[in-house]
């Protein structure tokens, strides 16, 4: 006969509490997230009577998770990059140059004079005038390898050294390339993060993807275009050794220098050797300070091993200019006046207050370690996300009310249980996305009213079910239980099957699409969940309490 | 009374011609897919690079003027449709303008986007751009691959599962009537000349999970019937049990219908050829289901043995429970 036990009714109808529970900050959307933003604020340190307020409005024993709305609903900007990880190849290269130099120099006597020449980025390639003693010369530069510390590169060298003609050729290793992969990828996202965080946006989303790209998703900005000035392409700071001024860009400058221009002098060019002493990357701290004359400039200090490196030099080249550059252009290049030990310096140009705070912000979060590409842009309108949103709410609500009214004309009241268990399922499921942080996009509206229309699907099999077992068994109850029975092999098959897609639809999608895999799969789970329990409690409630000796179904 | 959408019991004879229909699937086929190779599709930035921008101005939409204002400034290939809505309020004039990728560049400049507002600003002054999308070449290369590899990795998945599930035959008959559903829909997208992006291959994706579930249901009462009734011919055995799950199939397909037809009145333009692309799934998948899915399987035939459990085999009192 029709039994449920005790406990398992407990357990559906808390099942369904703690779903409900969970989707009821989103009928409260504007309150819940001042509160959730409040809670925020206060925890990181603005404790005002305004945010008090704000985290009063909700109560904070209740969940405050949020569905998070999409770019498409909310409006923001999209943006897709391609780190340019070959960049960091090639500045590994340079920075090998003078290692390399200072190495063969001690022995001339073998390897006779050395030249660096012109190659591919990635590629170091030394001449040496002494072909005998080429084997000498790769002895010596492979000393200067390291063991690639990764997961794959266990036990190889971070460079290969071979010799071609009377060249000598340096290149990176597979591995070591790999290792730089990873480390670039995930030294970008965090600077994109620190970057994006300084502007305190709401919910960013800074995700890496694939190999070499980087999606940043910022709700609420105006355009991609600011989100790319904020992120900043590039942002290179580096100090070098300077060789020359001139008046022309097309200067030769000679193999391993480059032609710098400088930032606020129209004309002026510097040629550098293209080696920085020391980059952006040993930076620890950049403040904005005034100089002896009292003009803006940024104060700075390097970590230990960059601040030995800049003391080494400035102690060995006291007279000579060096040249502070950023993004490829010569801020200043002052003269050496002294030895300067203790790592911290000051950058002067001429700037105002307002350019050195702003270039205090940029070296304080970090350089870029490579440039990027952005592949793809979305900019979003605030008032677009709004209309689809009042546009998918109608929608949703007008296909709702017509499932709700056609399920009772064409089932009478075990349409009404099944309506109950629709309802509940909207509820539950939107208490799953809320739990989890899911995002709703567009489509994912669509995914919804896709699921209002097939969650009846297991109610309309199993009561269809009913009615046939209602012509051939022995009483209601026994059609009931016969009509769960033998749809349940039905109803499983032909779910798992869309969830199936739904999965698909998941891995290999991306943003919105991912989001109407979200909902169709929660959906389809919490369909499957209130038709074969819900429902069935429902009817089984039902039919204890009245005892009707016949049913019409 | 109950409303019903089919008689309460039905004696349709779904295989009286199943060539005919066979037939004209083939020819839906044939088609869609001259259609697919003589007008290809129109495919959307996001498979063939470039940018859209969405306009919006209290003034009506001049598509000659804003044509003109756009060609001074040479950004090649520029198609500009007018948008209507019912749900648009009438300060609410909305374009769309598609302009080709550029020439070198992987995602469009800023400067293009800004010299394209001012020129058409000349033509409508409050006229804004509510939403600027730009995808460069290289990315729509590889989602036109992704969503190649996404529909055929569904299908081959499904595959296996029914396979799993049934016999090869049904799994055969339910994924030929999958390629069916989607190479028709592919065909009314080109025939129409809806715009195919990224939101359109969910959309096939969920044609293909419905198309299933569909099929799987007729199919889960083709086996229940086949053991019920073992001397029944196959035709018999599948026009019953077409018969039996008709009403759930309309059913199903009727509130499916209703919520998808409400989105596509009131959901706005922005998901129209999305949900067109799920109408026509429902319609084209529920077909399938019955008139390519059960004819390909009672052209291969099935074994009709394969569920019996081997303890049940009759004993020396016979199979009397059963």
């Amino acid at each position: 006969m029709l039994q449920i036990d005790s406990w398992k009714r407990v357990l559906i109808w808390s099942t369904l509490v703690v779903g409900i529970a969970f989707a009821a900050p989103n009928l409260f959307y504007g309150r819940v997230e001042g509160h959730n933003d409040a809670v925020k604020a206060i925890e990181a340190g603005a404790d005002t009577s305004e945010n008090r307020e704000a985290a009063s409005a909700w109560p904070s024993w209740l969940p405050s998770g949020l569905v998070n709305l999409g770019l498409d609903l909310r409006g923001g900007a999209h943006l897709l990059a391609e780190v340019q990880v070959s960049d960091v190849y090639a500045a590994r290269m340079e920075s090998l140059w003078p290692e390399v130099r200072d190495v063969l120099r001690d022995e001339r006597a073998t390897v006779g004079t050395i030249r660096l020449q012109d190659g591919p980025p990635d590629e170091l390639r030394v001449r040496i005038s002494e072909p005998g003693g080429m084997e000498r010369a790769i002895e010596l530069v492979r000393g200067l390898s390291t063991p690639v510390v990764s997961l794959t590169g266990q036990g190889t060298r971070d460079i290969e050294v071979f010799g071609d003609g009377s060249d000598l050729v340096v290149t990176l290793s597979e591995a070591e390339r790999q290792a730089i992969d990873e480390r670039t990828l995930q030294q970008t996202l965090e600077i994109v993060r620190r970057r994006i965080d300084e502007v305190g946006t709401r919910e960013p989303t800074i995700q890496r993807q694939g190999g070499d790209r980087v999606l940043i998703q910022v709700p609420g900005l105006g355009s991609a275009q600011e989100l790319k000035d904020l992120i900043g392409t590039t942002a290179q700071l580096t100090f070098q050794p300077v060789i020359s001024r001139t008046g022309s860009a097309n200067d030769n400058p000679g193999v391993g220098n480059e032609v710098v221009p400088s930032l606020d002098e129209e004309g002026v060019f510097y040629i550098l050797e293209q080696a920085p002493v020391v980059t952006g990357e040993e930076l620890v701290d950049a403040r904005p300070d005034f100089d002896q004359n009292g003009r803006p400039a940024v104060s700075f200090r390097f970590n230990p091993s960059g601040g030995r490196k800049f003391g080494d030099y400035t102690a060995a080249n006291i007279g000579s200019p060096f040249a502070i550059v950023l993004d490829n252009e010569v801020i200043s290049a002052p003269v050496i006046q002294s030895h300067i030990s203790g790592g911290s310096g000051i950058i002067t140009g001429n700037f105002t207050v307002e350019e050195s705070t702003n270039l205090a912000v940029l070296l304080r979060a970090g350089a870029l370690p490579a440039g990027l590409d952005f592949l793809e842009e979305r900019t979003i309108g605030p008032e677009l996300g709004q209309d689809s949103i009042d546009a998918g709410k109608i929608a949703t609500m007008v296909a709702f009310a017509a499932v709700l009214v056609f399920m009772v004309l064409s089932y009478g009241l075990f349409g009404v249980f099944a309506n109950i268990a629709l309802i509940l399922n909207i509820g539950l499921m939107f208490g799953f996305l809320s739990s989890f942080g899911a995002t709703l996009t567009l489509p994912g509206i669509a995914g919804i009213v896709l699921t209002v229309g097939m969650a009846v699907d297991a109610n309309v099999l199993v009561f269809e079910r009913i009615r046939e077992e209602l012509k051939t068994a022995r009483g209601p109850a026994r059609a009931i239980e016969l009509g769960y029975e033998k749809a349940l092999s039905a109803i499983v098959d032909a779910n798992i099957t869309t969830f199936i897609t739904a999965v698909i639809l998941y891995v290999m999608g991306a943003g919105p699409v991912r989001g109407f895999a979200v909902t169709l799969g929660v959906g389809i789970l919490t369909s499957v969940f209130t038709a074969i329990f819900v429902t069935r409690l429902l009817i089984v409630m039902w039919f204890e309490r009245r005892r009707p000796k016949t049913i019409e179904v | 009374m109950r409303l019903r959408l089919v008689p309460e019991t039905t004696n349709w004879n779904f295989f009286g011609r199943p060539t005919l229909w066979l037939g004209i699937s083939v020819v839906m086929i044939v088609m869609a897919l001259v259609s697919f190779g003589v007008r290809g599709l129109n495919y959307g930035i996001d498979f063939q690079g470039g940018t859209t921008i969405r306009t919006e101005s209290a003034q009506p939409v001049e598509v000659g003027a804003y044509r003109d204002a756009l060609a001074a400034l040479e950004l090649g290939d520029v198609v500009i449709s007018e948008v209507y809505d019912p749900n648009f309020g009438p300060e609410q004039n909305v374009a769309m303008v598609r302009i080709q990728a550029q020439e070198g560049a992987e995602a469009v400049r800023q400067s293009t986007i800004d010299s394209a507002l001012t020129a058409l600003q000349a033509v409508a002054p409050d006229l804004k751009f509510v939403s600027v999308e730009s995808v460069g070449p290289k990315v729509s290369g590889e989602l036109i691959q992704t969503a190649v590899i996404a529909v055929a990795l569904a299908i081959g998945t499904v595959l296996i599962y029914i396979w799993l599930r049934f016999e090869w035959q049904f799994a055969l008959g339910a994924v030929i009537a999958l390629v069916h559903d989607v190479v028709l829909t592919i065909g009314i997208f080109s025939e129409v000349g809806i715009r195919f992006d990224l939101t359109i291959i969910a959309a096939l994706l969920t044609i293909v999970g419905y198309s299933l579930n569909d099929t799987v249901v007729v199919f889960d009462r083709v086996r229940e019937n086949l053991i019920k009734y073992k001397s029944k011919d196959l035709k018999e055995v599948l026009n019953l049990s077409i018969n039996e799950t008709l009403s759930r199939t309309f059913m199903t397909s009727f509130t499916t219908l209703i919520a998808l037809i409400a989105l596509f009145v009131l959901g706005g333009d922005v998901i129209r050829g999305f949900v067109f692309a799920m109408i026509w799934g429902v319609v084209v998948g529920t077909y399938s289901s019955i008139f390519v899915a059960s004819i390909i399987l009672l052209k291969l035939g099935v074994k009709r043995d394969w569920t019996t459990p081997p303890g049940q085999q009759g004993n020396q009192f016979g199979n009397i429970d059963a």
